[in-house]
């Protein structure tokens, strides 16, 4: 094709192609990959076809398992997410505030950040046997040392003159928490919470696995007992755009608000 | 009751090299005065602002208040230091309490940024963020007013009105004022005391107590005669960010003033 013909193809597609339909044609060569292996795999017991996995997860849906399961897996998650960025928030905060703390304590934080997840689930179902308590706190340690280490940084950071003018005005510490403190330390609770949640999803799945009677993990391993490819995949998948649109519908908006005056 | 005694308070920095900044300061300010202090860049003067308001504590010596305990405090620092995710009126409230916002709104009209309460500072300019930290020191309805050059970087005519406000705050509500600046003229337009802290090792080598701007006379000839020594005083001094200028003298007062130093 001659240089021109080029140009003229240029100028005939679109300048620029928004974000979204960019996003959409990626899934759909992501789905088109996928078609073409199962053809070639040529074994839906092994790697079942897109419309396959449909059909399984739809089947699932009218028999009421899908909704429930995935509810019960949410409700963990969000229960584990909100103590984890509570309580790493508190703990990050102290850290990065107070150099006698951080000297005490921060190398807990390094072995908290290396303690393998699924160790902390054996020695939680262990110690407090196979309770939804056992398995909320699991999920929850294995959070909280990420949310404590992300928090810690960003409080380092905090801008002291600021700080320095709210006590020479004497402002209330609720006041200074609220509107000088916390906004600072939004981007970091940002990253944690976005960090966050698809690190917490997945070891709820693991948690599950290993001692839960319901929810998505307790389903994939029923489906893994059965070897069935389909419900695995139809499962995750539902999961993934549940995570998608919670970081896309709640937390990207939440960042862009936070982040406004930024770009003032 | 918002006076203040200084005895011999001394500040040492050990960054970049070991150095003393502020060298048995006494000083007293009483309640009602408006003292403006005047000295070159690293004579010390922010210093002694920050041992004042308590965000420097590391200092030997001192720092006694009328009532006990420190009054209310009203401070401009040399930077606005506005919230920069709050707007220019949220600036001013988050040290006052919410009924305040009339008279926020009030003082940002008397420092010509009406119109800007929506505002958020990045959108401001340098000069306008300085009026802005400026309303915000008056809304607290100070016991202790503390300026760290807070007209520096307004332009002649608007550095002027700025004066002439704080002139009518000082002569409304008589409130304790300290006012570091470089300028002496302004020093004397708007002090009843004017305090010069020497070029090197921070110590107060001349006390000059003036009459009150009520408002200043115009051609006052005491007034003119204190700004005439202190500028003989202070033109030798060498420039901001020199080191410690050996063989450098502190000129001989011609009466005008007292020395301390």
């Amino acid at each position: 094709m001659s240089r021109p013909a080029l140009n003229r193809l240029a100028d005939a597609l679109p300048v620029r192609m928004g974000t979204g339909w960019n996003r959409l044609l990626s899934l759909v060569a992501l789905l088109c990959l996928w078609q073409i292996a199962a053809i070639m795999v040529d074994d839906p017991g092994l790697l079942p076809s897109p419309l396959a996995t449909l059909q399984a997860g739809y089947a699932e849906l009218v028999r009421g398992n899908l909704v429930f399961h995935v509810a019960v897996t949410l409700a963990r998650v969000a229960v584990a997410f909100v103590l984890a960025m509570l309580i790493g928030s508190a703990i990050g905060f102290a850290l990065g505030r107070s150099q006698a703390l951080d000297q005490a304590f921060g190398g807990w934080l390094v072995i908290g950040l290396n303690l393998p997840a699924l160790v902390t689930i054996v020695l939680c179902y262990v110690w407090f046997g196979l309770t939804e308590a056992a398995a909320i706190l699991a999920v929850t340690i294995n959070k909280v040392p990420t949310v404590a280490a992300i928090v810690r940084e960003n409080a380092r950071a905090l801008d002291r003159p600021l700080l320095e003018m709210t006590r020479a005005f004497d402002v209330k510490p609720a006041r200074v928490l609220t509107r000088v403190i916390l906004p600072q330390l939004a981007p970091g609770l940002m990253a944690a919470a976005r960090a966050g949640l698809a690190l917490t999803w997945k070891i709820v799945l693991v948690v599950e696995l290993l001692g839960r009677p319901n929810g998505v993990g307790f389903q994939i391993r029923t489906f893994f007992n059965y070897f069935d490819i389909a419900g695995i995949l139809a499962y995750s998948l539902v999961f993934i755009g549940v995570v998608i649109a919670i970081e896309t519908l709640l937390l990207q908006p939440l960042d862009r608000r936070l982040g406004r005056w930024r770009r003032a | 009751m918002s006076g203040v005694v200084l005895r011999d308070v001394v500040r040492d920095y050990a960054d970049p090299k070991p150095h003393r900044v502020l060298c048995g300061i006494d000083l007293a300010i009483a309640e009602g005065e408006f003292v403006s202090l005047v000295g070159p860049s690293g004579a010390g003067k922010t210093t002694l602002l920050r041992i004042l308001a308590g965000l420097d504590t590391d200092y030997a010596g001192e720092v006694g208040w009328q009532d006990a305990r420190r009054p209310r405090l009203g401070m401009v620092f040399q930077e606005p230091r506005l919230v920069p995710w709050l707007s220019v009126l949220d600036n001013l409230l988050l040290v006052a309490d919410p009924d305040e916002t009339e008279r926020a709104r009030a003082l940002l009209a008397a420092v010509e940024l009406d119109g800007a309460e929506a505002a958020l500072p990045g959108q401001l300019s340098g000069g306008m963020q300085r009026r802005a930290a400026l309303a915000r020191a008056l809304l607290v309805r100070p016991d202790f007013l503390m300026l760290d050059e807070p007209l520096i970087s307004l332009d002649g005519a608007l550095a002027e009105r700025m004066r002439r406000l704080l002139n009518a705050h000082w002569r409304e509500h008589r409130t304790t004022t300290l006012l570091v600046t470089h300028n002496i003229a302004e020093a004397a337009d708007l002090s009843t005391r004017i305090l010069i802290l020497s070029p090197s090792e921070g110590r107060l080598v001349a006390d000059c107590a003036l009459p009150p701007p009520d408002p200043r006379v115009c051609n006052d000839r005491t007034v003119s005669a204190v700004v005439e020594e202190l500028r003989r005083m202070t033109h030798a001094w060498p420039p901001a960010g020199s080191p410690d200028r050996p063989g450098h003298e502190e000129p001989k007062s011609s009466g005008a003033i007292s020395r301390t130093g």
